[in-house]
């Protein structure tokens, strides 16, 4: 029998109720006013009280109103039909409902139950099988979509029968597998997951090997971030945030991409499902909306909900990687996540910890990016899922609990600064304080050497020399002007700003320069740094400072012009000229 | 609100605090409106029997024994096109003289759109002041505040922003304005003979600050009617948004509620993103448009009202008085407009876009070589052209007081190029140098 209960206290989306049964944490409730049911989450027991986030709005609820317990928690439905969907936090398809306002209590189906999927069996009756092995495929776009054995299945199966390749709707029960004791389990295409559980069906998780290229400069050659690593990018508002993530999200070698709008702009969300599908993946030619998810949970959708979204978006990365596929999740932002707790907490009158954040909050950080990483599935093929979350740090400060916490969790830190975006030099990534772990790795380092060039990480580390040299060099002029330092400040300076215009500096609005491949990236930061390895003679500063003001310019044209075009090499002609006349 | 006869009516009062009463009562829903001795109040928090009212006008003189009225219903406006030219208070009733507005009776603070269904914006709102139009483009269903201290003139560029514009109706939510601001604005829709497509709610400082709580959704609700169903273009101005901000964290205190950063409530990003994610572009014509103000106290950003509205708008506009020109311009730093990529290039010139990033580039030479200045170093010869070119673009192009369309802006700012830099020096795209350049 279920557990129900009925409403004794409400503070906006809190509600305490008075329960006749068993419940348990995480289980979910609806909650009935006026006939709509609102469905809702137990977040904490006392005796016979559970304290209750409702993910709805609670005008209008009173006291005494009835609550019914699931005995579940909260769940996606995994299956075909997934890419190419927008959902909001709780899975809710939000193509298919009809009002322009979102109606409280409208719950819709995520996945289409008429439509029919090519199925092609890949095991066969008899063999043995555990959760996540491959029972089949489906094509979803051009992307194979593996049906598997159910992630809740526990032990080693047998197949029974499993239905010969054809058209069928998600619902069909496509394999019988029996269990040890003989008992018969029926498969279809479609399963479900709890959200806040992480899926476990693969051998083992080794540490990521290859880098995952971006097409951003400042990201791949600088920081580069392993395919199955974990990232984020914390930066005051205003500093190319959403800019950067949309770059990362188009132009991401990644088979499938999920994008969790997490608290964020509602427009934010529509310009991408404006112009996704028109977008063409670089990588496959195909259109990007194909293979991509998208969780909307904006800032003025219900704050429990908020929460909900970033753990739905990383179940559905989980199911995918299961299938041997590479896929990229981007969260925008987990500082409101972190609010929605605070939210809570706050009106459960717990102790606060730092800035009024609950005190687990970084356990509650650093467990969800664990669950990125790249798999070995059980039959020996891998997958990964790569996650890069934003951090809003109040007041643009990074001394704040979300971002310490996200410091600890993630590999790779891209901190935006608003000194550069004052300036306009886009991505505002700060080219010296931001890190990337992966540079440090063995296996990347080799791979680095084996896929762009040996000694690869060298280079780059002496690039990033440089730029801290003109730094310095810059804070002494400022301090002792331009005449009071050697002239060789002023060429330490301008050399490191030849490497932030030309390379660190990318147009993500430009046709041509937003995306630069890694061969690209490798001839030019092999230009730029022969470039600075010459003895520049100058008669005085302002001399020097013209010879590197042109020299940036060509570049900069050169990166709006076709990779190896006649133009290109014009400027590139150009360059190695004026290298000749100054340097030797 | 009239006294309906099947309302509950209780005498009792258990605990008031400067903001909120509480009482034993029963089937009393969340949200819902009461009478608590003549004031209106609304439930907030229910505790088994006990239930907390926040007092809209203050508990001054509210005894134990006063009498409180459940409506039943949470807050309401009635929605017509009776709407149209007429002032209201926080309530929504007329403080103009006119008569009570007849329509259909609406939930304020209603559900949001539906993101999916919302179309990108996409169209150009001029206003023909350059340090907006040129360097921050804003479009309609965007959400934009300025960002400005107290004594900077942000009501009357509002104002000016509002009447330039091309749209069918203005909505102005007051929260805390002078009545000097009020009747500023009241002259100068009425000179611009723009009363017919205005519509006030104005809480004045005059007018108890809890109050200012009901405004922007007030102001919102008459919006959504327009723009959906009406399909009209809607403009909402919202000043200011600091003490609407204040006002939350004054019940948040009464209610013991932990604050977070700079005594705001927790809840402080969702409470401003409901109101300024009402700003939508509808797949029909309608659209609703939010320009606010948000007071900085001497220009500090990092504060929690102007930080936690700055994630949550799509750009900010700053005002701050320039030295140089004299004037008070529009920051080029830090102002953006986060969708001006929809219209530059497109709805403009196609040198738009290029010709604002050389510009400020240009500007932020400016500035480090006033630094130089200051620090009594020496001028290079660049450093001088950058100065008399930043005195020129303040004066011409930054500057409030600025009334010209955006091609007269670019050619302003090409002839500021021609006149103090060579092309090199711009970094602008050549087949654009080649095309527009003026001058050396």
């Amino acid at each position: 029998m279920k557990t129900t209960g009925k409403v004794i206290g409400i503070v906006s989306n809190l509600v305490t109720v008075q329960v006749d049964g068993p419940v348990a944490e995480n289980e979910l409730c609806h909650i009935t006013l006026d006939g709509t049911p609102l469905l809702a989450e137990v977040i904490k027991v006392n005796g016979d009280k559970a304290s209750v986030q409702v993910f709805e709005s609670t005008r209008g609820l009173k006291n005494g109103d009835p609550v019914e317990f699931e005995g579940r928690m909260l769940e996606v439905t995994l299956g075909p039909g997934l890419l190419s969907s927008v959902y909001d936090g709780l899975q809710n398809n939000l193509a298919t409902m009809e009002d322009v306002f979102l109606k409280r209590g409208e719950y819709t189906d995520p996945l289409d139950h008429k439509k029919l999927w090519e199925f092609t069996p890949i095991a066969k009756e008899g063999d043995k099988v555990m959760a996540g092995d491959w029972l089949g495929e489906v094509k979803e776009g051009w992307l194979p979509h593996k049906i598997m054995v159910p992630f809740t299945f526990k032990g080693e199966y047998t197949i029974k029968k499993i239905i010969p390749a054809g058209s069928y709707n998600i619902d069909m029960v496509i394999a019988v597998l029996s269990d040890g004791a003989g008992e018969a389990r029926y498969v279809t295409m479609t399963q479900k997951w709890p959200v806040k559980v992480a899926v476990k069906a693969y051998k083992e998780k080794p540490r990521p090997k290859k880098i995952m290229e971006t097409g951003v400069r400042c990201i791949d050659t600088f920081n580069p971030i392993a395919e199955g690593g974990t990232g984020f990018i914390p930066g005051p508002f205003g500093c190319g945030k959403t800019v950067l993530q949309h770059a990362i999200a188009k132009q991401g070698e990644a088979d499938v991409i999920v994008m969790a709008a997490c608290g964020e702009r509602a427009n934010e969300v529509v310009e991408i499902f404006t112009e996704f599908p028109e977008l063409i993946d670089p990588h496959t030619g195909r259109f990007l909306m194909e293979r991509t998810t998208i969780i909307c949970n904006t800032s003025n959708m219900p704050v429990a909900a908020r929460e909900a979204s970033v753990y739905t978006a990383m179940t559905i990365c989980e199911y995918y990687r299961a299938m041997g596929l590479k896929c990229l999740l981007l969260a925008d932002s987990t500082s409101r996540w972190a609010q929605a707790l605070r939210e809570m907490s706050n009106r459960m009158e717990e102790l606060p910890g730092a800035d009024a954040f609950p005190v687990d909050l970084s356990a509650i950080i650093s467990n969800f990016y664990s669950r990125a990483g790249m798999v070995i599935l059980n039959n020996g093929q891998s997958g990964a899922i790569t996650f890069i979350g934003t951090v809003s740090p109040a007041g643009g400060n990074l001394k704040e609990p979300v971002t310490e916490s996200t410091k600890k969790a993630a590999r790779c830190f891209y901190g935006l600064e608003q000194n550069r975006a004052d300036q306009k030099r886009y991505p505002a990534v700060n080219p010296i304080e931001s890190y990337s772990k992966y540079l440090e790795y063995p296996e990347i380092i080799s791979y680095l050497d084996s896929n762009v060039e040996r000694n690869w990480v060298a280079k780059v580390l002496e690039a990033k020399n440089l730029l801290r040299r003109g730094r310095e060099a810059n804070e002494q002029i400022n301090i002792l002007g331009d005449d009071g330092v050697p002239l060789g400040y002023h060429i330490s300076f301008w050399k490191s700003e030849l490497i932030d215009f030309v390379f660190l500096q990318q147009d993500a609005f430009d046709s041509i320069d937003a995306l630069c491949p890694m061969e690209r990236q490798k001839f030019m930061l092999d230009m730029v740094l022969d470039l600075c390895a010459k003895d520049y003679q100058f008669d005085d500063f302002e001399k020097c400072r013209d010879f590197f003001k042109e020299l940036i310019n060509d570049l900069r044209q050169m990166n709006y012009t076709e990779f190896h075009s006649e133009a290109f090499e014009k400027y590139a002609n150009k360059t190695r000229k004026i290298t000749q006349e100054y340097g030797n | 609100m009239a006294i309906k006869a099947y309302q509950r009516i209780y005498t009792r009062l258990d605990a008031i605090t400067k903001a909120t009463v509480s009482l034993k009562a029963k089937g009393v829903t969340n949200d819902e409106l009461a009478v608590v001795h003549g004031r209106l109040a609304q439930v907030v928090k229910t505790k088994g029997d006990l239930v907390t009212l926040q007092v809209f006008s203050g508990t001054e003189g509210i005894p134990t024994d006063a009498e409180i009225t459940f409506l039943g219903e949470p807050p309401t406006l009635r929605v017509s096109d009776q709407l149209a030219g007429r002032f209201f208070n926080a309530y929504g009733r007329p403080i103009d003289g006119g008569p009570e507005v007849e329509g259909e009776e609406r939930e304020i603070g209603g559900p949001s759109v539906n993101p999916y269904k919302r179309r990108q914006p996409s169209e150009l709102i001029p206003t023909g002041i350059a340090g907006i139009d040129l360097n921050n483009t804003i479009v309609s269903g965007q959400k934009i505040p300025f960002f400005a201290d107290p004594d900077q003139p942000y009501n009357q560029v509002m104002a000016d922003v509002a009447l330039r514009a091309d749209v069918d109706k203005i909505i102005l939510g007051g929260m805390g304005l002078s009545n000097d601001d009020y009747l500023f604005f009241r002259h100068a829709f009425e000179d611009a003979g723009a009363l017919d497509r205005i519509i006030c709610f104005v809480n004045t400082t005059e007018d108890p600050p809890v109050e200012r709580l009901l405004v922007p959704d007030m102001a919102l609700t008459a919006a959504e009617y327009f723009a959906v169903d009406k399909n009209e273009k809607v403009l909402v101005l919202l000043t200011d948004m600091t003490l609407y901000a204040d006002a939350l964290s004054i019940v948040s205190n009464r209610m013991d509620q932990i604050p977070s950063k700079d005594s705001m409530p927790g809840s402080l990003y969702s409470d401003l993103a409901k109101i300024y994610e009402k700003a939508v572009q509808l797949p029909t014509e309608g659209s609703i448009t939010i320009i606010a103000v948000t007071t900085l106290n001497d220009g500090d950003i990092t504060h929690a009202i102007p930080d936690n509205t700055g994630y949550i708008t799509e750009g900010q506009l700053f005002l701050r008085a320039d030295s140089d020109s004299g004037k008070v311009i529009i920051d080029p730093f830090r102002s953006l407009s986060r969708l001006k990529q929809r219209v530059q290039n497109i709805k403009t010139r196609e040198d738009h876009s290029q010709v604002m990033n050389a510009g400020v580039r240009l500007y932020a030479d400016a500035q480090n070589a006033k630094t130089k200045l200051e620090n009594g170093f020496d001028l290079s010869d660049y450093d001088h052209r950058c100065l008399e070119y930043a005195t020129e673009y303040a004066t011409r192009l930054l500057s409030i007081d600025v009334n010209i369309s955006i091609t007269e802006m670019l050619d302003t700012a090409w002839a500021l190029f021609g006149k103090y830099f060579s092309k090199a020096e711009t970094g602008i795209k050549q087949s654009l140098i080649d095309k527009y350049w003026k001058g050396r």
